[in-house]
């Protein structure tokens, strides 16, 4: 049987899914927060690549990139904030920043 | 045949390994399963028939975004024992907000069909004869060079903001002080002093 566009699509929703499913269950761990963050993303980056197939237009895998691009950013200035807080707190729980409530 | 037996083989380890990035208990192990995820993405794509994006994926996120988790993971002394608690009081509420949003988007995926019902068949996008880094790049140089450049500002952007977060300056330490040393005067560091002859310094 071929593969449609119903199957990747399918894909992409588990993996977006375990992605805020992740996030749900790991209220405290911060790192890992960030992995399902990653992981939604990259079900976007499926669905995008897919409907690139599907429509044959390749401007959708463009947008991927552009994805890709931001997700790297993201992870990068996430990551520098989590240093910067272990550095200052000595510890990475999320539940403990509330400096910034107002 | 072989490719519909290869998009179940790379469609079901990559939701597994994505299952195991947020229930492992070692972080470390975590970051390794996501590089296999993002591995079999990759294999995805090379299924959908975009190789250029599939070579990308492995080199930004297994290259470089995965390796800086890995960075910080080892880096960061927590107890990530602790971080752990809680997982299941969070279970219950997290599994059913889940559930809902995987049932809806599943509906939506099986709602895509054609106008006669049968499911969609996919191509690759690249235009016929020329291969699908040349195609992305046809667009990507000419009806999409402003957003390129746009992305390589964000990435300016982050790369100055991560450096700036995590640069530290420590009191204490001797570091060359290029401002102070071009501007040092010959009268801050010479002195000129009469002597007498025959005197010396005294």
């Amino acid at each position: 049987m071929a593969i449609s566009l119903t199957h990747y699509l399918i894909v992409a929703a588990a993996l977006f899914t375990i992605g805020v499913f992740g996030i749900f269950v790991n209220r405290k761990n911060v790192i890992i927060i960030l992995m399902s963050i990653e992981l939604v993303l990259l079900a976007v980056n499926i669905n995008l690549v897919a409907f690139s197939a599907y429509l044959q237009n390749i401007e959708g895998q463009i947008f991927a990139m552009l994805v890709l691009t931001v997700a790297a950013a993201e992870a990068a200035v996430g990551l520098a904030i989590l240093v910067t807080y272990f550095r200052n707190r000595g510890g990475i729980a999320v539940e403990d920043i509330n400096q910034m409530r107002g | 045949m072989l490719a519909a037996v290869a998009f179940y083989v790379l469609s079901a380890v990559t939701i597994a390994s994505a299952l195991a990035v947020i229930s492992v208990r070692n972080p470390v192990h975590a970051v390794l399963f996501l590089i296999l995820a993002f591995f079999n993405a990759a294999g995805l794509f090379v299924l959908l028939g975009a190789e250029f994006l599939a070579m990308l994926l492995v080199v930004v996120y297994v290259g470089a975004v995965a390796v800086l988790f890995l960075f910080v993971v080892m880096m960061l002394d927590v107890d990530f024992a602790e971080l752990r608690q809680g997982f299941l009081s969070y279970l219950p509420a997290g599994a059913l907000v889940a559930a809902a949003l995987l049932a809806e988007l599943a509906l939506v995926a099986s709602a895509a069909t054609s106008a006669d019902g049968a499911p969609i068949a996919l191509a690759p996008a690249s235009q016929v004869g020329v291969t699908n880094a040349e195609s992305i790049g046809r667009v990507l140089y000419t009806d999409y060079l402003l957003v390129f450049q746009l992305a390589g500002l964000i990435l300016f952007v982050a790369m100055i903001g991560a450096i700036v977060l995590t640069l530290r300056h420590r009191p204490g330490v001797r570091k060359q002080d290029i401002t102070a040393q071009v501007g040092r005067k010959r009268s801050e560091g010479v002195e000129l002093k009469d002597i007498r002859p025959g005197q010396g310094l005294g």
